[in-house]
C-alpha cells in the first residue's frame, strides 16, 4: 500500500446496541445505535420490554382499583399519577374535592416533583460520568421526602394516596411541622448541590450546547415539561390550565434559553426551588375540614368522557376516560409524558459522541414504566 | 552459559549498591518478593481507602461489615474474584483474552523495580531510571488492547481504542513534565533525582507536576479521564468480558497502576523517601497516600470529559503548557544555576499561574458535533 492509500483506509459504521441491559439507560430502554467510531450516525429506539399492558388492565377494574396500577406507571413520581388519574375520574363523575384535600395534593404533588427532580439531575450528572457523588446526594434528599410520603400514607414507593374525591387519609398531627422542617432543609440542600456541579468546567463543557432540542422541534413533538422548558418554550399545565388549587399560588416558570443539556439541568434545578415556594405557600393556609369527599366504593359515572392532565414533574401527563356507566372504564387512555419526550431524542445524538448520547438521553429523564406501561 | 559473575559484569555495576550484603543474587531475589508483597498488600490498601473514601465523599458509609472498620473488605473482594467462574466469550480469540490480563500486569510490577524505597534501597538504580518507568509503563497498554481485541466485543474495543488514544497522546506531556525535573536534578536515575530534591521539586516545578499529575491520571484511567472503563457509556470498557480470576488481574493492574503513578509522582516532585522524624519507607508510603487520595478526590467530584475534549486537553493545553515548561525551566538551569531557591519557587508559582489563566482563557473544551 502507499502512504496516500494508507491515508484513505476505508472505514465503515457498525451497530452498537445500548441495552435493554445497559448501566444508562434507565431501565430497559434499548438503542440501536450506528457509530462511525465514536460518532453516532443513527439511532433506533426500541420499546416495549417493561410492557405490562396497564391500560388494558384498567377496563378489567374498578375505578377506585386503577389508583395502585398508576403507581406502577412513573414509578419515580406516583402522587403525580394518582393526582392526574383522580382528576380525570373527578372530572367524569363531577366529584367535587374539598378544600382541605386539595391543598394536600398540592403539597404531596410538589414534594413528589421535588423527590422526582432530585432522581432526574442526581443520574443525569451521573450520566456525565461523575462518580455517584451527585447521585447519592440527589438521594440524600429524596430519602427525606420520602419518610414524609411514609408518614401520611404508609408507603415509601407506591403511595396510593390520592383517591377519587380526595385523599385517602387526613394528615397526622406531626406532619406539617416536619413538613416546615424538610422545606428549609431542602433549600439549603438544592443551593448545595447546585453549588457543587454548576460552575463546574468539565459539567460545562459536556454539556453546554450539547444535545439542542430547538423551540420548534419541541412544540412539533408536542414535547412537554422541563425538557420543553429548557428550549424556551413557556408551557406549564399549572398556569396553563390551572388544576386543582394552583391558580392561588405564586411561582415562576423557569425556562431556558438555547434548549441544551445545561438548560434542562438548570431548569429543574429552578424547578424545585419553586417548588418548595408553592409548599412554603399552601403550607400555612391548609384548611380545616373533611379530605375525601363522600364518594361511594362502587362509581358508576355517567356515560361519556374527560380528560384531565396534569404537571407532571416530567411533563405533561394525561388520562383519557370513557365511561360506558359501568363500573369500570369502558376505555383509559394515559398520555405517557416519558414516551413522547423521547420523540426527539434521534435529532438530539445525531452526529454526537457516545458519551453525549447517553448525558442527552439522561438530561431527558424517562421512567421506563411509563414508557411502555 | 554465563555464570552469575559474567552476568554481574556485563550489567551496570552501579545497580548493585556496593554495600549491600550477599552481592547481586540476594539483592535481586530480597528485592522481587519485597516489591510483589508491596504491591499486592498497597493495592488492598488502596482498594480499602478508596472505597471508604468514595463513601465518605458520597455522603454514605462505604463498606463496614467485614472486620474492623471494613478492613477486610479488599480480602473478601480478592477471595469472592478468585473463586468466581472463568467466563471466556465463545467468539474470542481465546489466546489474546488469555494472556491480556499478563501483560498489562507485568510492565505495572516492573515500574517498581526503579522506585526507591530509601537510600539505594531499590531493586536496581538504573542512571536512566526515569526513562525506563516512561517506557515501560506504557507496555500495559498493549495488555489493555490486548483485552479489548481478544473480547470480540465492541464495547470492550470502543474502550481499548479510548485507551491507546489516550496514551499515545498523554505520553507527550508527561515525558515533558518530567524531562523539566531532570533538568533541574541533572540525572536519570530515580535514586539521585530524590537525592536531588533537598526541597521538594514540586515547589520547582509546581506547573510540571500538575501536567505529570493530570497525564498520569489519564494513562491509568483515573476520573475525569477513566473514559477507557467509563460505565456509564461502555459497561466495563475494555474489561467488559472478563471474570474470574482475569477480571482479578485487571482490577489488580488498575489500582497497581494508580501506586505507580502515585510513586512515580512522589520520587519526582514530592522528596520520595526524604523527609524528617520518620524512616524513610514510611515517609514514602504516607506521600504514596496522599497522591493516592487526591487521585479519589477527584474521582468523587468531577464528570468524566468526552473522548475529543481528552485528546483536545492533552495537545491544546498540556502539550504547549508542558513545552513552555520545559523552556522555562532550561533558562533557569542554564542562567541562575545558582539562584536563591526561594526566589525561584516564587517565581515558578507566579509563571504557573499566568500560564494556567491565559491557557483556559484561550482554550475551551469545546463541543464537537458532526454533521452526519
Amino acid at each position: 500500500m502507499t502512504t496516500t492509500e494508507m491515508m484513505t483506509l476505508k472505514t465503515e459504521p457498525f451497530m452498537l446496541n445500548f441495552g435493554p441491559v445497559h448501566p444508562s439507560t434507565h431501565g430497559v430502554y434499548r438503542m440501536r445505535a450506528t457509530l462511525d467510531g465514536e460518532v453516532i450516525l443513527d439511532i433506533e429506539p426500541v420499546v416495549g420490554y417493561l410492557h405490562r399492558g396497564i391500560e388494558k388492565l384498567t377496563e378489567e377494574r374498578t375505578y377506585s382499583g386503577i389508583i395502585p396500577l398508576t403507581d406502577r406507571l412513573d414509578y419515580i413520581s406516583p402522587m403525580s399519577n394518582n393526582l392526574g388519574y383522580c382528576l380525570a375520574v373527578e372530572k367524569l363523575a363531577g366529584i367535587k374535592v374539598p378544600e382541605r384535600a386539595e391543598y394536600l395534593r398540592v403539597i404531596i404533588a410538589e414534594l413528589q416533583r421535588l423527590a422526582n427532580h432530585c432522581i432526574a439531575v442526581g443520574s443525569f450528572l451521573n450520566d456525565t460520568g461523575a462518580y455517584y457523588t451527585p447521585f447519592m446526594y440527589a438521594f440524600r434528599e429524596r430519602e427525606k421526602i420520602i419518610d414524609l410520603f411514609d408518614m401520611v400514607c404508609g408507603q415509601r414507593l407506591t403511595y396510593s394516596y390520592m383517591r377519587i374525591g380526595g385523599v385517602s387519609q387526613d394528615i397526622p398531627d406531626e406532619f406539617l411541622p416536619a413538613l416546615n422542617k424538610l422545606v428549609e432543609q431542602l433549600s439549603r440542600w438544592v443551593d448545595e448541590y447546585d453549588f457543587l456541579l454548576m460552575q463546574n468546567e468539565i459539567l460545562l463543557a459536556r454539556t453546554k450546547g450539547v444535545g439542542i432540542l430547538p423551540r420548534e422541534t419541541a412544540i412539533n413533538c408536542g414535547i412537554s415539561g422541563p425538557v420543553a422548558r429548557g428550549s424556551g418554550v413557556n408551557w406549564d399545565l399549572r398556569k396553563a390550565d390551572p388544576y386543582s388549587v394552583y391558580d392561588r399560588f405564586e411561582f415562576d416558570i423557569p425556562q431556558g434559553e438555547n434548549g441544551d443539556c445545561y438548560d434542562r439541568y438548570r431548569v429543574r434545578v429552578e424547578e424545585m426551588r419553586q417548588s418548595l415556594r408553592i409548599i412554603k405557600q399552601a403550607m400555612n393556609d391548609v384548611p380545616a375540614g373533611p379530605v375525601r369527599a363522600d364518594v361511594p366504593h362502587l362509581i358508576r359515572p355517567p356515560k361519556g368522557e374527560a380528560y384531565a392532565h396534569v404537571e407532571a414533574p416530567k411533563g405533561e401527563l394525561g388520562y383519557y376516560l370513557v365511561s360506558d356507566n359501568s363500573i369500570a372504564p369502558y376505555r383509559c387512555h394515559i398520555r405517557p409524558t416519558s414516551l413522547i419526550n423521547l420523540t426527539a431524542l434521534r435529532e438530539m445524538v445525531k452526529g454526537w459522541k457516545v458519551a453525549d448520547l447517553i448525558a442527552i438521553f439522561g438530561s431527558i429523564d424517562i421512567t421506563m414504566g411509563e414508557v411502555d406501561r | 552459559m554465563a555464570t552469575p559473575d559474567l552476568l554481574i559484569r556485563t550489567l551496570p555495576m552501579q545497580a548493585v549498591p556496593p554495600d549491600w550484603p550477599g552481592g547481586y543474587w540476594w539483592h535481586w531475589l530480597f528485592f522481587t518478593v519485597v516489591l510483589i508483597a508491596f504491591v499486592l498488600t498497597m493495592v488492598m490498601a488502596v482498594i480499602y481507602v478508596e472505597r471508604r473514601g468514595l463513601g465518605r465523599m458520597q455522603s454514605r458509609l462505604g463498606p463496614n461489615r467485614t472486620g474492623p472498620f471494613g478492613l477486610l473488605q479488599p480480602v473478601a473482594d480478592a477471595v469472592k474474584v478468585l473463586l468466581k467462574e472463568n467466563i471466556v466469550p465463545d467468539k474470542a480469540d481465546k489466546l489474546v483474552h488469555w494472556l491480556a490480563p499478563v501483560i498489562a500486569f507485568a510492565p505495572v510490577l516492573m515500574i517498581f523495580a526503579v522506585v526507591p524505597f530509601q537510600n539505594g534501597a531499590l531493586l536496581a538504580d538504573l542512571n536512566i531510571g526515569i526513562l525506563y518507568v516512561v517506557a515501560i509503563s506504557s507496555v500495559a497498554t498493549v495488555g489493555v488492547f490486548m483485552a479489548g481485541w481478544g473480547s470480540s466485543n465492541k464495547y470492550s474495543l470502543l474502550g481499548a481504542m479510548r485507551n491507546v488514544a489516550a496514551v499515545v497522546s498523554y505520553e507527550m506531556p508527561l515525558v515533558l513534565a518530567v524531562v523539566g525535573v531532570v533538568l533541574v536534578a541533572g540525572s536519570l536515575s530515580m535514586n539521585q533525582i530524590v537525592l536531588a530534591q533537598d526541597l521538594p521539586f514540586i515547589l520547582f516545578q509546581p506547573l510540571g507536576f500538575l501536567i505529570f499529575f493530570a497525564a498520569g491520571c489519564a494513562e491509568i484511567n483515573r476520573s475525569p479521564f477513566d473514559l477507557m472503563e467509563a460505565d456509564q457509556e461502555l459497561v466495563a470498557g475494555f474489561h467488559t468480558e472478563y471474570s474470574g480470576m482475569k477480571f482479578a488481574m485487571f482490577y489488580l493492574v488498575e489500582y497497581a497502576e494508580a501506586i505507580a503513578i502515585a510513586a512515580i509522582i512522589t520520587t519526582l516532585f514530592l522528596g520520595g523517601w526524604r523527609g524528617p522524624l520518620l524512616p524513610p519507607w514510611l515517609w514514602f508510603i504516607v506521600k504514596i497516600f496522599v497522591v493516592f487520595f487526591i487521585m479519589v478526590w477527584t474521582r468523587s467530584t468531577f464528570p468524566r470529559v468526552r473522548i475529543d475534549q481528552l485528546m483536545a486537553f492533552a495537545w491544546k493545553f498540556l502539550f504547549p503548557l508542558a513545552l513552555i515548561n520545559l523552556f522555562i525551566t532550561a533558562i533557569q538551569v542554564l542562567i541562575w544555576p545558582d539562584a536563591l531557591p526561594w526566589i525561584l519557587i516564587i517565581v515558578n508559582f507566579a509563571i504557573m499561574g499566568i500560564l494556567i489563566l491565559l491557557w483556559s482563557k484561550l482554550f475551551k473544551l469545546g463541543w464537537g458535533r458532526l454533521e452526519v
